[in-house]
């Protein structure tokens, strides 16, 4: 039997497409979605290298413009603050870079952790399935239905407010919702055949989970990693709007929006407008992301 | 229906405890003692200090008596910063403020946005599905604390029509701004929800029977699509009420409303722990308490949920 071969003279040619490039190709089309993209590597690039487009620092304070900010302290080519100053005199571009720069990390990381820790724990829980996975989604509703914003208020006050608090904070709560899906969908796959053929010729639960379930839960995953980068971002700002969050000298987005709100009455509306539009751009520029994401990779919505 | 109920109430109870007792423990964790000043305090005022507080007996006890008469008494002990207040003041004096617009934002938030979200399903494709989608897309990128700033902007710096802040008791002009300011992120999410689930029922088999048989388009949409469609917006219903108790905290600091978020922003600055501790508290029953309903509701509505 060694020479049998197929005939395959009859089938059509060509490469067979994958799922996957098949969703990159329906992703290329999505106008919307491309040019979330590319709003998106603007700015990356704009936290990655905007530090080095003015003479400018974010700690430095510009004295010339002290005393007379309303009038002088505006959006000018001229002396290099693009963007104007804050209310202390410093270099409102630099500290836009600075704010870019930690709300994108807080939402990275916030996903990052609710990726792996979500993931693993519910697909877990769907796979093993029984006592345990009531047990694990039992504690998971338990979580959900604590006010966390108060209890994660309450740690940041206790612990002093520090950015690190904050990462632990939001992974303590980003994970959550992600395990309810992973676990979802684990529980529709784990009785696909290749599962059970899997564990037929002996394969132990670990290996399946991962070289099986994982690989199968991606699409979905990604999917959800991209919708929560925004909602990890708008929750860190929540914080920092409140003066909870990151503290001076750092700052954020809802640092700056708070900054700027508090002395629009001075009026300065450049401190509330440059900060508030690039998180509404972001915001705007991820969500269309994770809908063209979902169209591309979720067989289930065409 | 009963025994549902009683099975959740089972599970809400336990959780408020522990999120008391998990709360309260945090709170002993805390580096420092409220009292400490940057001058220092004599020994033996510390000493009365702690004894005024009953800070000197074992913790246990301490845990004991608090959570013994926050659930027996609803009293959450005297605030650490005001010594002539006690929590249960701060919430009585702040809470109406925050329940009045925070209702309000509520009722706000359901109507308007399942209206819009039915409508545009029901013209799906024109012009109107087109604006709607529009307006609940660009909603969605603006949670309350941008709203806020950007409404006051332009309807107290710019137009000059109303108060940027403060509550007078609660005058109309004073309610507006933070209820759209508050309701409108939840308006955009009830809306798309509605919207797709609406287009789902709209197409389905019982739709079209109704229809066939030569139904008035208001009656097929009322009496036979809108409640099935209604059913995802229920279970949003309970994270769009904890997101607006959130939400609540900006809005109160913010507009100055005298509400419970400003002291609770004010008391985690001070470090006042009971009032944090207290207000903690009695948001999390809330949740849990409004959890519970919509969930019953939900069993309630859902024909094809047993319990």
């Amino acid at each position: 039997m060694a020479d049998a071969t197929i005939d395959t003279a009859g089938l059509p040619q060509g490469k067979a497409r994958s799922l996957w490039a098949d969703a990159r190709r329906r992703f290329l089309r999505n106008r919307a979605a491309m040019a979330s993209a590319v709003v998106l590597v603007l700015v990356l690039l704009f936290a990655a290298f905007g530090q080095y487009l003015n003479q400018w620092s974010n700690e430095e304070i510009d004295w010339e413009m002290l005393g007379m900010i309303p009038e002088i302290g505006g959006p000018s080519l001229s002396n290099g603050h693009y963007f104007g100053v804050d209310e202390t005199g410093r270099d409102l571009f630099q500290r836009t870079v600075q704010g870019t720069r930690i709300s994108l990390a807080v939402g990275i990381v916030g996903a990052l952790i609710a990726v792996l820790v979500g993931t693993a724990y519910g697909a877990v829980a769907g796979y093993v399935g029984g006592r345990t996975d009531n047990v694990m989604m039992r504690f998971v509703d338990l979580m959900m239905s604590i006010p966390y914003m108060f209890v994660l208020i309450l740690l940041l006050v206790i612990f002093s407010r520090s950015i690190v608090m904050l990462f632990v904070g939001i992974g303590l709560i980003s994970w959550l919702d992600m395990a309810r899906i992973a676990r979802g969908q684990t529980l529709s796959i784990k009785n696909a055949d290749y599962v059970e053929a899997a564990r037929a010729i002996g394969v132990s639960g670990g290996t399946i989970i991962r070289r099986h379930i994982v690989p199968n839960l991606l699409g979905v995953i990604i999917v959800y990693a991209t919708l929560l980068v925004p909602q990890m971002i708008i929750f860190e700002s929540f914080i920092s709007f409140l003066g909870l969050g990151v503290q001076e000298p750092s700052t954020s987005w809802g640092a700056l929006i708070n900054q700027g709100a508090a002395n629009m009455r001075n009026g300065t509306p450049w401190m509330l407008g440059f900060p508030l539009f690039f998180f509404v751009v972001t915001l705007f520029a991820l969500f269309f992301l994770g809908d063209g994401l979902r169209d591309a990779l979720d067989p289930k919505d065409r | 229906m009963t025994s549902y109920i009683l099975r959740r109430l089972l599970v809400a109870v336990p959780t408020l405890l522990a999120l008391i007792v998990l709360s309260f423990l945090l709170m002993e964790f805390a580096p420092g003692s409220p009292f400490a000043t940057e001058r220092g305090i004599p020994e033996a005022v510390m000493a009365n200090l702690e004894r005024e507080y009953g800070l000197d007996r074992p913790l246990w006890e301490r845990m004991a008596t608090y959570v013994w008469s926050v659930v027996t008494q609803f009293d959450f002990g005297p605030s650490f910063t005001f010594p002539d207040r006690s929590v249960n003041d701060i919430i009585a004096q702040g809470f109406p403020v925050t329940l009045t617009y925070g209702f309000w934002s509520f009722v706000v938030a359901v109507v308007v946005g399942v209206t819009l979200g039915a409508v545009a399903a029901i013209k799906h494709n024109s012009a109107l599905d087109y604006a709607a989608v529009g307006v609940t897309v660009g909603a969605q990128v603006l949670p309350n604390f941008v709203m806020a700033p950007i409404l006051v902007l332009i309807f107290t710096l710019w137009l000059g029509w109303l108060p940027g802040g403060g509550w007078r008791g609660g005058q109309v002009e004073y309610v507006i701004l933070p209820v759209i300011a508050l309701s409108t992120s939840y308006m955009a999410s009830i809306a798309r929800i509605t919207r797709s689930s609406m287009l789902d029922v709209l197409n389905a088999g019982f739709v079209r029977t109704a229809r066939a048989k030569g139904l008035p388009a208001h009656r097929v949409i009322l009496r036979h699509a809108l409640k099935p469609a209604l059913l995802p917006v229920v279970s949003y219903l309970g994270p769009a009420f904890v997101g607006m108790i959130t939400g609540s905290v900006v809005i109160d600091v913010f507009f100055s409303t005298g509400g419970i978020g400003q002291f609770f922003v004010n008391a985690a600055l001070a470090r006042d722990y009971s009032v944090i501790l207290g207000i903690t508290i009695l948001f999390g029953a809330l949740t849990i308490f409004f959890n519970l309903l919509v969930d019953v509701a939900y069993a309630w509505i859902d024909p094809k949920i047993r319990y």
